[in-house]
């Protein structure tokens, strides 16, 4: 029994473990994005604030990047999901000894490193462009187009192989029925094989989606006038980090939550709905009044939806009053003390440095003996020592600058004069 | 009209056969046989300006596969030192990433596929969530936490682990970490899809003739999973070997990914042929490796993608 439960602790460790290298990043990445310094961190901690957010929505690009994003996501979704189920279809009726050749020609592109793919497709629409006698800005050498083409060409990959796996429960007698009642084959495609396949569709449309707008080896090369989102990112984060790129992703995240969650909570309903009424009488079921279960009752997605949804309001309601001036301008002022510090450690140091020398000079060089004995004085005094105040005294004619940051660096952050004294 | 055409437009109608028929030959042909077989040829070729692109220099030249072995022509190197220990890094790289994915993966994927309860569904999503976010946004989070005054550092010189902050960056193991973090679901579905099928009564057989835990796995589910297995580490090698995003943003300065060649002869030189043949490079590598391995642990190509 000990042995047991030493596996038990190892794998909930393990599981500990391995979530947190595999969610700690985002949180962290999200933390990031509350916090005002201007280089993304988590600690130490400044202050709340928002204005990563404004400078999201404010940042042209960006907005120009999601733009593009949705309208080569709209084009790959269309095209990707035609042409992958169209070879889904024809995976089921391809002359069997060339079945295994095709299968791996459609699904080559998932393996192929998506770089290549994105050179392969520049290379040739560019010769076809030339074989046309096309100028070098006509549509077919057009980012949105090339883009479109190279997406699609992995991701049809990936939608033919969902379609392809609910074809396979399709029953070809429905097709052969409705062509018996007279249906034209468009009818029959239309009115049976495409309301069956509908499910498939949309989950392939989703990935292809998604796949489509997180795209960056393809894309990049392809892109033209028409950067997308990630292509924007991958130049912001190469280039210089901010933390309203965390911003963003925070925002992504939580949609991201929020859909899987809404899926997993329909589903759970979807459940719940079958098993009510497979328990109910036939009375209740005749008479309609079968007691359905509430939207929340035993849905433990949707009641972590709600609560979600709550807390996001909560933010943004806070985000719309909440003003982080004051903390941001303490902040500010603590670290221009701290740097008043440094400023003044460094030229103590320098000073004594200075003095070093000169003493080192003044034993060749008796002469020189007078020089040093000021700087000497600074030096010896370490900044923490409370001598050095008035030390400070004697210096002031000789090093007229060291005296504010002096002044400030031991004056704490209630003194008024600080301020004034810079 | 050849026959099986003919029995193809009857079984599914002239206009609507036409169509699938034009969509599978524009995906097959088009877009996936004849801009590899474009690049192929232009891998061959000079670096000319565009109007001198077939005219009489335009001959077939093994040029920029020299270039890759030996460098520049007159270089003070007999081989091209530079480009050939960035393409054999990256391929051994690469490797490591693959071999420490399964290893971090397995554990899971048989936990997720042997266990029942509704905490599983809850992993699921958790598995699946980082998935949906974008791929540069992944790169950058790691690097908030592995940066100079990254949270990592933070956290071990607080615990007087270091003295100084380590670079992770400049030392490759935010790349590493980077890389394997992207293909975790890569690894883990296949396995987990091929595990799930696998009868519990198999495993309790095993238990209850004697067999240790360890012996469980290696004689009973290993065997059992190795089309899985063999398909998510296919996967997760031909991407990492190929990734962009993640050496862009976590390699370190010095360190370049072979891929971010390819990128720099197309984006920065503007050579166009000698990207292409870098491409080809890679491209032929990757496969050869994959086949060969395929062919050592006897996996066919039809249980890739499953």
């Amino acid at each position: 029994m000990k042995n047991f439960s030493l596996i038990r602790i190892s794998i909930w460790v393990y599981l500990a473990l391995f979530f947190s290298y595999l969610l700690g990043p985002l949180v962290i990445m999200s933390v990031t994005a509350f916090n005002s310094p201007g280089f993304p961190r988590a600690a130490p901690w400044e202050c709340l604030t928002f204005e990563w957010f404004s400078a999201l929505f404010q940042d042209q690009r960006i907005l120009n990047g999601i733009k593009n994003s949705i309208l080569v996501g709209l084009g790959t979704v269309t095209l990707s999901v035609s042409m992958g189920l169209a070879g889904a279809l024809m995976l089921t009726q391809i002359w069997p000894k060339l079945r295994a050749t095709y299968y791996t020609i459609i699904i080559a592109p998932i393996l192929i490193p998506g770089v290549v793919i994105g050179i392969s497709t520049l290379v040739f629409w560019d010769r076809v462009n030339r074989m046309f006698g096309l100028e070098a800005d006509s549509f077919l050498s057009n980012g949105l187009f090339l883009t479109i083409i190279g997406q699609s060409t992995f991701i049809a990959s990936y939608c033919m192989l969902v379609l392809v796996a609910r074809l396979q429960r399709y029953d070809n007698s429905l097709t052969e029925a409705a062509l018996d009642l007279g249906a034209t084959h468009a009818q029959t495609f239309r009115k049976v094989l495409l309301p069956f396949m509908r499910p498939a569709i949309a989950s392939a449309a989703v990935l292809a989606f998604l796949a489509s707008f997180e795209n960056y080896n393809t894309t990049t090369f392809t892109f033209g006038e028409y950067p997308t989102l990630t292509i924007e990112l991958a130049q912001k984060v190469r280039y210089g980090i901010t933390p309203a790129i965390s911003a963003l992703a925070f925002i992504i995240v939580v949609l991201t939550v929020f859909a899987a969650l809404a899926n997993e909570a329909n589903i759970r309903r979807k459940e719940l709905v079958t098993a009510a009424r497979k328990s109910a009488t036939v009375e209740e079921l005749e008479s309609g009044k079968i007691r359905l279960p509430g939207f929340l009752s035993s849905n433990t997605a949707a009641v972590v939806l709600v609560v979600v949804a709550m807390m996001t309001i909560a933010v943004v309601g806070t985000a719309a009053v909440y003003s982080p001036a004051q903390c941001i301008a303490d902040v500010r002022e603590q670290k221009r003390l701290e740097t008043d510090l440094k400023v003044q450690e460094l030229r103590q140091r320098r000073a004594e440095d200075a003095a070093r020398r000169a003493a080192e000079q003044g034993e060749q060089e008796p002469a020189a003996e007078t020089a040093p004995k000021p700087s000497n004085n600074s030096g010896f005094g370490g900044v923490f020592a409370p001598g050095a105040l008035q030390d400070g005294g004697p210096e002031e004619p000789k090093e007229g600058p060291v005296k504010p940051a002096n002044n400030s660096g031991f004056g704490s952050v209630f003194d008024p004069n600080a301020l004034q004294s810079n | 009209m050849p026959r099986f055409l003919k029995e193809y437009f009857n079984r599914n109608g002239l206009g609507l056969g036409s169509v699938m028929l034009g969509l599978v030959l524009f995906w097959t042909v088009g877009l996936i046989i004849l801009p590899q077989l474009s690049m192929l040829d232009f891998s061959f070729r000079p670096n000319l300006p565009p109007p001198e692109i077939g005219g009489p220099k335009d001959l077939y030249t093994l040029e920029n596969y020299k270039y890759l072995v030996f460098g520049p022509e007159g270089g003070s190197q007999s081989y091209n030192a530079v480009d050939l220990r960035v393409f054999y890094r990256t391929l051994i790289a690469a490797v490591f990433v693959t071999i420490f994915n399964l290893i971090l993966c397995y554990p899971i994927a048989y936990y997720l596929a042997q266990t029942k309860g509704n905490h599983i569904r809850v992993l699921a999503l958790m598995l699946i969530i980082p998935y949906w976010i974008n791929e540069i946004l992944r790169a950058f989070a790691l690097r908030i936490i592995f940066g100079e005054s990254g949270v990592l550092n933070n956290v071990l010189v607080g615990m007087g682990v270091f003295d100084t902050p380590f670079d992770f960056i400049r030392n490759d193991i935010a790349l590493y970490a980077g890389l394997g973090y992207a293909y975790i679901l890569l690894m883990i579905f296949p396995i987990y899809n091929v595990i799930e099928s696998l009868d519990r009564n198999q495993i309790e057989a095993a238990r209850d003739m004697g067999a240790s835990w360890p012996r469980i796995h290696w004689r009973v589910v290993i065997p059992y999973a190795k089309p899985g297995i063999s398909s998510g580490c296919t996967m997760v090698f031909m991407l990492s070997a190929g990734a962009l995003a993640a050496p862009q943003i976590l390699g370190g300065p010095s360190s370049l990914w072979f891929t971010q060649l390819i990128y720099q002869q197309f984006n920065d030189n503007s050579d166009w042929p000698q990207g292409a043949a870098y491409a080809v490079v890679l491209l032929v590598t990757c496969i050869l490796l994959v086949l060969a391995l395929m062919r050592l642990f006897k996996v066919n190509m039809g249980d890739i993608g499953k």
